[in-house]
């Protein structure tokens, strides 16, 4: 299926994609009925990774963005298979098992606060509001691994030039969803929920900052923060908040989850730099997914000739 | 069951179970089991069980004693350097791919980070507990300085525990587990020692005590 910009398909197509992921899910059982059979399900499923095939929308007519990196990209699966999205668990293969019922039809996205223009964001609406990019990104985690992603989406700031932020509005609040009928894991993950982080003003409007709503050509598998999310590639991933319903403009620094869990090891800004360390590891290197020894970490994940001038002055070492 | 326990073949099959865990690594790495991440896949299992093969060892004096079983001392050995191989599996991991060998920064890393400095002291202590497991090595020592010496164990798997606990990030339900086990454990010691020193000052008074079974 292609989401051309043809205004007669909408995001509720996309959907149609659950056909085509039982079909799939039908031909593995049969190859895990086998198996079972001889007696060892239980062993062939701890043993052997689930390969999971996702059929998603896909995208073409993608514009290629100077902002890309021209590094090589991290595989598919690897980018669905190793997912830190604690509400399905916080084992990194668990949600991709855990987010594929994760219902994501008539999606909207609230936008409130110091803003002339309030108003909700239906998926559709969100696919039109500016031309889809291809963005190949760097993403660094605050555990010191990395990825590179080919992400689809557009410069938040289109969006936020739509609602007309007020003088006031100094920072900007994101919230994830939650359901705890939908993510039972959430309870065990030791984090408050539903998830919530921020942005400087500024920072938001960085042409830099990504709302994001595909990868790798198609539209975001589940525990990729479907249907859409934040992208900061300067920050560490906790702050690119996933399968985002609220966004609030406000004159307050909004509080953010992993801080509120642990103030000392997870700042606001979480800029990616590797002359601070996390209280319990370094910072100073980080290993590439797909690579053995670990390479050296980039001031602000080597973005910083598009970033750094909005923190001159600051000291990044309190600014953490 | 003692004709089980002190045969032959339950200690090749103890040794080749005890070896699994090895070879399930194996098996996944020829067939894209490893995950995205494969060094961390092997760090994090080979330090999984590294805790509990100094779980299953410190069972051994318990079990013997509680289910009426001397003969399992004979697996002690083996589960205990089975956890010692494991342990340098999971430091090798730490030494090649975390600091690309290099001791220097190695060790600042120790002196700097509490649950690395934790998880190296655990490593260490089993070291000489390793080498002094030989029947000649005990002989050498004396059977109660050797034992002295091996209660260095205990705090080898207090360190464990300590270790994954100030690793994970928010989800602790894990070190956590291992923890209680580890606490039943020395716990249990700690009330046999109590109640042998009361019972040694005491055996008159504890055998009269004992009820007279009218079925026998």
């Amino acid at each position: 299926m292609f989401i051309r910009n043809s205004p007669d398909l909408t995001y509720a197509d996309v959907t149609l994609k659950s056909v085509y992921l039982n079909r799939r899910k039908f031909l593995g059982t049969i190859g895990i009925a086998g198996a079972a059979a001889l007696g060892g399900h239980r062993l062939y499923e701890w043993l052997a990774s689930p390969q999971t095939v996702y059929a998603a929308a896909k995208f073409d007519n993608l514009i290629k963005s100077p902002f890309s990196t021209t590094e090589k990209e991290n595989s598919f699966e690897d980018v669905t298979h190793y997912n830190n999205f604690y509400e399905f668990g916080t084992d990194k293969g668990d949600p991709a098992k855990n987010a594929q019922k994760f219902n994501t039809s008539n999606w909207v996205v609230s936008v409130e606060g110091e803003v002339a223009k309030p108003r909700k964001f239906t998926m559709d609406e969100i696919l039109k509001l500016a031309s889809l990019e291809e963005r190949i990104y760097r993403h660094r985690c605050v555990e010191a691994w990395s990825i590179v992603v080919p992400w689809i989406g557009y410069s938040f700031s289109n969006l936020v030039k739509l609602v007309e932020p007020k003088p006031k509005a100094d920072f900007v609040a994101f919230q994830s969803y939650y359901d705890p009928g939908q993510m039972p894991q959430a309870r065990w993950a030791g984090i408050q929920f539903p998830y919530v982080e921020g942005l400087r003003l500024d920072e938001a409007m960085n042409p830099l900052t990504l709302l994001c709503v595909g990868m790798y050509g198609e539209s975001l598998p589940n525990q990729d923060g479907a249907p859409v999310r934040m992208v900061i590639p300067w920050k560490y991933g906790f702050k690119s908040i996933k399968s985002l319903v609220k966004i609030k403009f406000q004159s307050k620094m909004p509080p953010t989850t992993w801080n509120l869990a642990a103030y000392n090891e997870y700042g606001f800004y979480s800029n990616v730099n590797p002359n601070v360390d996390h209280p319990r590891w370094s910072q100073a290197k980080e290993r590439r997914l797909g690579e053995i020894f670990k390479r050296p970490t980039l001031m602000f994940n080597g973005y910083g000739d598009q970033v750094a001038s909005m923190y001159n002055g600051m000291d990044l070492k309190k600014y953490y | 069951m003692h004709a089980l326990l002190t045969s032959k073949w339950t200690k090749v099959a103890l040794f080749l179970l005890c070896l699994v865990p090895l070879g399930a690594l194996v098996w996944r790495g020829f067939h894209h089991g490893l995950g995205a991440n494969p060094v961390e896949f092997i760090q994090l299992t080979t330090g999984d069980w590294t805790l509990r093969f100094l779980i299953f060892t410190l069972c051994i004096t318990p079990f013997r004693k509680l289910f009426h079983l001397p003969d399992l001392i004979r697996f002690r050995r083996m589960l205990g350097l089975f956890a010692f191989f494991y342990v340098c599996l999971h430091f090798l991991t730490y030494l090649g791919p975390d600091q690309s060998f290099d001791l220097g920064a190695m060790w600042k890393d120790v002196y700097k980070r509490p649950f690395i400095t934790v998880g190296f002291l655990g490593f260490v202590l089993l070291l000489p507990l390793a080498l002094t497991s030989t029947a000649g090595w005990i002989r050498r020592l004396g059977g109660k300085r050797w034992q002295i010496l091996h209660r260095a164990v205990y705090f080898a798997a207090v360190a464990g525990v300590i270790h994954y606990y100030w690793k994970v990030k928010s989800d602790v339900r894990m070190p956590v587990f291992y923890g209680v086990l580890v606490a039943i454990l020395l716990l249990w010691r700690l009330f046999d020692w109590y109640f042998k020193r009361r019972g040694s000052a005491g055996v008159k008074l504890s055998a009269q005590r004992l009820p007279a079974d009218p079925a026998s």
